[in-house]
Parts: C-alpha cells; sequence; structure tokens
C-alpha cells in the first residue's frame, strides 16, 4: 500500500524541497580533497542558485580529516558539518581507536557524528559491547549529534535490523541510521519501515523521540520520495524535518534538481544543467 | 540542530485516475447470442457511480423471456463448443486474457466508478487477477483430464452463474473461465448494482470472436436470478453470493439433477499470536478487512488477538487505521472508497448500531467523507462477547470486531465457533504453530502471516454455510466437469 503512493504536481515540488532540506551531501572516498569537499559544502549551502526557492541540505558528510575544511566552510550557513567515525565503515578497531577518531572529529568541528556499530560484536550475540561502545561514543561526542549506523546489509534479517535499532536506541543515539553506504545494500524499502516503527514503538515506550538517517541506495528521486512516504505513515508527519528524519546521498541531490525544475517547465532537464558538486 | 529554519509542509496532492478516455455508452442492452439486444420483456435501469450518485450507465434487466431466450442460446452453442479441441477453446480464452490486459485501465476505472472500489485495489488486484483466471484455465483446457487423476471428462453443458456486486469483473471471470475450459456454455448474470464492467467483458467476447452464444451476459436483479435457476434447461448453477439467497437456490434445485457449486458468506477469523510480528500483523489485519471497504466475504472481520499482546495490537491498528486514506475511489493515493449502494451502507449502521446497544466499545476513524455518495469510515469495536451480533453476522464493511483468547486451544475453539467457515488468518513467527493450529480451523482457505491473498492457481472455496465446491487450480475444474466412468 504505502509503496505505492501516488506523488503528483504540488506534492512533487513540496516533497522534493523537503527531501533536498533532509540530505546529508556526503563524499566517503579515498580521492577527498580540500578542494572538492569545498565544492561541495557550496552546492549543499545553495543547491541550485537558478532556483532560489531550493532550501539548503541538512549538512555535508565527510571523513573526519576533512571536517576542518568542512567546518570553515559552512560557518555561518546553517548547514552542520557532520564526520564519520569509529573505524568507518567496518568498525574493525578496538573502542580506544573508536573513540580516538570520535574525539578528533569534534576537536576539528564536527557537529554530527555518524559512528558504525560492530558488526562484529552484534553478529556474535554479544549486545552489552555493542551497546557499551555506541555509550562511550556518545560520550565521547559531547555536544554533537550521535547518528548510530547499523549496516543493515550485513545483519542478514529484519529481526536483527530491529534489535539493532532498539539497542541503539537504548544506548543513546540521536539517530538510527541504516547503511555506510559501502555495503551491498543500503536503506530499501523494507529496511527503512522496520528501523521506523522500531523508532515509534520506542517513542511509545520510552517517550524520546529519535531520528532516522537512510542511507545507500536512495539515488533517485522517487526512491527519495517514497521513503518520505514511509516516513509520514509510520511516524507522521512530526518526523517530516531534518532534525528526525535524514537521506544521505550523494548523486541523489542532482536527480532532485532535475525533477523539480522539469515540475516548473515541464521539461526533463539536462545532467549538465547542474553541477557536479 | 538548533536554529529553526521554515518548516516544509507535505501532503499529498489529488492524484486522480482520469476516466476521461473511458467511453462508455449511454445504454447498454443484454448480450445475448453473441450482439447486445433489446430485452424482450426487461427493464432499463440507471447504475449508480456510488462515490458520487450519478448515473454511470443505463442497463437492460432481463426479464423471464430473456433469461430463456439466453438458456437457449447457450444450449444451442454448446455441443460446438465442447467439440472443439481443447487447445482452441484454449486460444480463445488466451485472447479473451490478453483483451483484458489490453483494456486493463478502462476496466479498472470503470469498475472504481461503477462500484466504488479504490483504483489502487481494482488497477493491481481485481483486473489483473480477472485476466489472470483467464490465462490459467486458458492452459487448462487441453489438460483436463490431468486435472481429475487421468479419468476421462465431458462438460456439463449449460451453466448458470451468479455473479455478487463486490468484484463484478473478478467474479465473472471465476465463473466464466473454468466453465469455457471444460466445455461448458454459460449465462452469467452480473449483481443488480455493479453491471458496467461485465458488460465490457462481453464487448471483450465480442471482440475475441468467441462463438455466437457461449457466453450470454444479462444484468438483472434478484427476481432475474431466481427466474435463471429455476430455467429447465440448465445443467449447472454457480453462485456466489449471500447465505440465505444460496439456501433458496438449493432449494429450488432440490431433485432436478442441476448440478451447484455455493460460495456464499464468511465471518472469517484472524488469529493474532502473541509470538507474531505485530506491525505485520497489522498490516495484514488492515488488508483483511478494509481492503474493498470489507465488501469480502473472507474479510478478516472477527480478529481474534492473543491477550498478552492485545493491548499493543489494537493500539498499533488505530493509529494504523487512523492514515487511512477515505475518499474519492478514483485517487489512486485512496486507501477505503465508497460503499457499494445505500442498501448496503444501511445494513452496516444498523449492524453497528446494533453492536453499541449491545454494549461493544465503538471507535471509528475522525476523517473527512465526501457530501454525496455512500460512506462509512473505518470502525474497530472492541469488548466485543462471541454472542453479539457483530461478532456473529457478516457486516461485509469496513468493520472489525475485535476479541481476545488466552490459549491456542480456545483460539481454535472460538474461530470455528461460527455458522460459516470460508476463510482465516494466523499470525505466528512459529510454523509448526501454525500448521497446528491451520489443520484445526475450519474454513475452506487458511493464511498465513497475510490475508485476502488470491491466486488463479489456489482454490478457493467454503465449509459450513460458507457454501461447497472450489474456484481455482485444478480443484476448479471439478464443479464443472462430469467424469466418465
Amino acid at each position: 500500500m504505502l509503496g505505492k503512493r501516488s506523488i503528483k504536481t504540488t506534492a512533487k515540488q513540496q516533497g522534493i524541497k523537503l527531501a533536498v532540506s533532509m540530505l546529508d551531501l556526503t563524499t566517503l572516498e579515498g580521492a577527498d580533497t580540500p578542494g572538492k569537499v569545498r565544492h561541495l559544502c557550496a552546492k549543499a549551502v545553495c543547491p541550485a542558485p537558478t532556483m532560489p526557492e531550493i532550501p539548503s541540505c541538512a549538512a555535508v558528510c565527510v571523513y573526519p580529516s576533512l571536517i576542518g575544511v568542512v567546518r570553515e566552510a559552512l560557518e555561518g550557513t546553517g548547514v552542520h558539518a557532520a564526520s564519520v567515525a569509529t573505524a568507518f565503515p567496518s568498525g574493525q578497531a578496538s573502542l580506544e581507536v573508536k573513540l580516538r577518531d570520535t574525539e578528533e572529529a569534534v576537536a576539528a568541528g564536527a557537529e554530527e557524528i555518524d559512528m558504525v556499530i560492530s558488526r562484529e560484536a552484534f553478529l556474535a550475540g554479544d549486545d552489552t559491547r555493542v551497546m557499551e561502545e555506541i555509550v562511550r561514543v556518545k560520550e565521547a561526542c559531547g555536544d554533537a549529534h550521535l547518528k548510530v549506523i547499523i549496516e543493515t546489509a550485513e545483519l542478514g534479517s529484519y529481526d536483527h535490523v530491529r534489535h539493532a535499532s532498539m539497542l541503539s536506541m537504548e544506548a543513546g543515539a540521536d539517530f538510527v541510521k541504516t547503511s555506510t553506504g559501502k555495503a551491498a545494500s543500503g536503506a530499501t524499502p523494507g529496511v527503512t519501515l522496520v528501523m521506523l516503527e522500531a523508532i515509534r514503538d520506542y517513542m511509545d515506550r520510552s517517550g524520546r523521540a529519535v531520528g532516522m538517517k537512510a542511507a545507500g541506495g536512495v539515488s533517485t528521486s522517487k526512491a527519495a520520495l517514497h521513503r518520505l512516504v514511509l516516513v509520514k505513515e509510520t511516524l507522521g508527519d512530526e518526523w517530516l524535518t531534518p532534525d528526525r528524519f535524514r537521506i544521505g546521498a550523494s548523486s541523489l541531490l542532482n536527480d532532485l534538481l532535475m525533477q523539480y525544475q522539469k515540475t516548473q517547465t515541464g521539461r526533463y532537464a539536462r545532467p549538465e544543467d547542474f553541477s557536479k558538486e | 540542530m538548533t536554529e529553526t529554519r521554515t518548516r516544509i509542509v507535505w501532503d499529498y496532492a489529488p492524484a486522480p485516475e482520469s476516466p476521461d478516455h473511458v467511453r462508455l455508452r449511454d445504454s447498454y442492452g443484454l448480450f445475448i447470442g453473441g450482439e447486445f439486444v433489446d430485452p424482450l420483456d426487461g427493464t432499463r435501469v440507471a447504475s449508480i457511480n456510488p462515490a458520487t450518485e450519478e448515473v454511470v450507465a443505463e442497463v437492460a434487466f432481463a426479464g423471464a423471456q430473456d433469461v430463456s431466450r439466453a438458456v437457449q442460446a447457450a444450449r444451442s452453442a454448446q455441443p460446438g463448443w465442447a467439440a472443439l479441441t481443447g487447445l482452441e477453446r484454449g486460444k480463445y480464452l488466451f485472447r479473451i486474457a490478453r483483451l483484458i490486459q489490453e483494456r486493463a485501465r478502462e476496466l479498472a476505472i470503470v469498475e472504481s466508478m461503477d462500484g466504488g472500489k479504490p483504483v489502487r485495489e481494482s488497477r493491481d488486484v481485481d483486473v489483473p487477477l480477472a485476466a489472470a483466471h483467464f490465462f490459467h484455465y486458458a492452459g487448462w483446457a487441453d489438460k483436463l483430464s490431468y486435472g481429475v487423476g487421468g479419468r476421462s471428462v465431458e462438460p456439463l453443458g449449460v451453466a448458470a452463474q451468479i455473479v455478487p456486486w463486490n468484484f463484478p469483473l473478478l467474479m465473472a471471470a471465476w465463473k466464466l473461465a473454468p466453465a469455457l475450459a471444460c466445455g461448458n456454455t454459460a449465462v452469467l448474470k452480473p449483481a443488480e448494482t455493479t453491471p458496467v464492467t461485465a458488460l465490457l467483458l462481453a464487448e471483450i467476447c465480442q471482440e475475441a470472436e468467441l462463438p455466437e452464444g457461449v457466453v450470454s451476459i444479462i444484468p438483472g436483479d434478484g427476481a432475474t436470478g431466481a427466474a435463471l435457476v429455476r430455467e429447465p434447461d440448465i445443467d449447472k448453477v454457480a453462485f456466489t453470493g449471500s447465505t440465505s439467497v444460496g439456501k433458496n437456490i438449493q432449494a429450488a434445485l432440490a431433485g432436478r439433477g442441476v448440478s451447484l457449486t455455493l460460495e456464499l458468506g464468511g465471518k472469517s477469523a484472524n488469529v493474532v499470536f502473541e509470538d507474531a510480528a505485530l506491525d505485520q500483523a497489522v498490516e495484514g489485519i488492515v488488508n483483511g478487512i478494509f481492503f474493498n471497504q470489507g465488501h469480502v466475504c473472507c474479510a478478516g472481520s472477527r480478529l481474534l488477538i492473543q491477550e498478552s499482546v492485545a493491548d499493543a495490537v489494537v493500539a498499533k491498528l488505530w493509529e494504523r487505521m487512523g492514515r487511512l486514506r477515505v475518499g474519492d475511489p478514483l485517487d489512486k493515493n485512496t486507501d477505503v472508497g465508497a460503499i457499494n449502494s445505500r442498501e448496503q451502507l444501511e445494513r452496516i449502521e444498523e449492524l453497528v448500531e446494533s453492536g453499541e446497544g449491545e454494549g461493544a466499545v465503538r471507535r471509528t476513524v475522525a476523517c473527512e467523507l465526501p457530501s454525496r455518495g455512500f460512506w462509512f469510515a473505518p470502525t474497530i469495536f472492541t469488548d466485543v462477547a462471541p454472542a453479539h451480533r457483530i461478532a456473529v453476522e457478516e457486516i461485509f464493511g469496513p468493520v472489525v470486531s475485535v476479541m481476545t483468547f488466552r490459549t491456542q486451544a480456545e483460539a481454535i475453539e472460538k474461530a470455528n465457533n461460527s455458522a460459516y467457515g470460508l476463510a482465516a488468518g494466523i499470525w505466528t513467527d512459529k510454523g509448526s504453530k501454525a500448521f497446528e493450529v491451520a489443520s484445526a480451523l475450519q474454513a475452506g482457505v487458511v493464511w498465513q502471516n497475510t490475508y485476502n491473498h488470491f491466486d488463479p492457481s489456489a482454490a478457493f472455496g467454503g465449509y459450513k454455510e460458507s457454501g461447497f465446491g472450489r474456484e481455482g487450480g485444478p480443484a476448479g475444474l471439478r464443479p464443472y466437469l462430469r467424469v466418465v466412468p
């Protein structure tokens, strides 16, 4: 039922603007340079100079080594500086290394930390260690917001996705996030729905509102809008804000812009109408 | 995340399916002997769109002479049809199936206009399944004896078929496809309030160049149906509808040597165990009772929840119900459409009032309903006792009655405590429990961790007062064949 909502005309325009405002514009490559990251920051602040009604993205997400560049570029813009941490993407390192990684990112100006859970501990059944790590990383974050990546593609079942989401929330996550973007699949409709339901049930039980970030595999406007449908009809309109829902993506933004321009002009835009970064 | 930005409000814009390309005639005759003819002694009646109360088309209703004429046409066509090889009959059925697919969009829109069901359902369920049934039985036409254990078979002759208003096109397909595959000819009577898609199917039979008289389609009311089953020259009656009419038909056929299958009412139990995936179960409950406004003979209208999770499931269900979108059936985002007729709306209202009167707790979703047309918002009853009318009688509307149980044995006992036995649902993640309960339930169909799931290869039919005979799959051939000794 929810996979089949028809989003047209004004709903499409508003939905695209909303999706842009929720976007964590991301680059996580070995070849990232300060120059590329600065370009990306400019794009996040003003995604389409020809269409001023398009809002800024929510954040720019990079590796810790580049977070200083991001912070400087985004100063005063309202767009947040986000850094992955904790031996991203595999999480295969000691807790000390993960904490140090986090502290450095925060010290360099990260306002948001995207950590990975230890799938190695989770799949071995060691829930205590999974939670302990999250609690410690959360402490290391200080005022920075913590998004906990459960890497759904490596968990193997919806039961595990739900359980990992619950552990993360119990341990203090501000957001639960689907994926690193480095695994075989990402924020499929199924895992997105399961995590939203977990957030709703946790909210009912504890009264604490936790956000969600869908990352990986959401690369078209259609996919993004359908994720928003899931949010709207599971958690409701209160979650349709960048404070409660994010989309992590790199190529999605230009597709959103192209689709938006089409609703204005009636013609499909060319990819070269918008800058890559 | 401290600074506030302008909040972007997001709601769905109307997404109506346009009926502009639909070319309905102003008036339809009776389809007899391969052409549309004026009624001899029938009437002409306007078919109403229950969402707007506007006229969809004027339709001829058959009188007694018209019924006889249709049966005679079927009788004269039958030997020639049966003499064709199965392969040739199958080709006609394939052709009909493909034409249904070609005209799918039109059929879906007309089905929603004439019956009030959401176009998402007619588009994604009714029409594709109707085509699938013709495809399925087209494949059986040259393999009939494989469907009955290798025995030799022959057709029964002329089949009189009466279908209900809840799935007009789909039920016509369920009836016609196996009858024709087996070499029978058919006279089909669509329901009084929803005859239009059956008449489009008649057009499709013409386009498919089906031999004259193999299918006749004669709309009409109860009197037409009563005349049809009393025609002397029929060999088979297949009826889907209410239990009371089914009993009348069975009485009328007594001693006449006419074969009969009945698919009647239901009060199906949807049983949720504490070890179920509850969110998935809630989706299944919604699909079980609000699909097609609950106008479904196998609707999961008795919801049995294990006491330990009852409050949680009801809370989730109520929240989910609040998000259902009720309104214009032609809007692609509508979940619950219009009630099929004023008469049905009154019946639902009467039963719901009785539920309140008997002390059950009623909650109805507060949603804006259109000012014209027939509407009933999704409703849940809790604190229902098994003796209440709303726990016993078929409501045939978007109303679910919730009861609880403590143990597996109690669940089985309560589920079987019904005059009906059409379908049931079981929600549990434990396989052994699912199989044990399924085999103890007196129901023709038992769904596990799903509901209202239909497939042409699966047999469908009832126990007890829900009728007898099966439709769908190889079992659906048997009611249209005589096994030759």
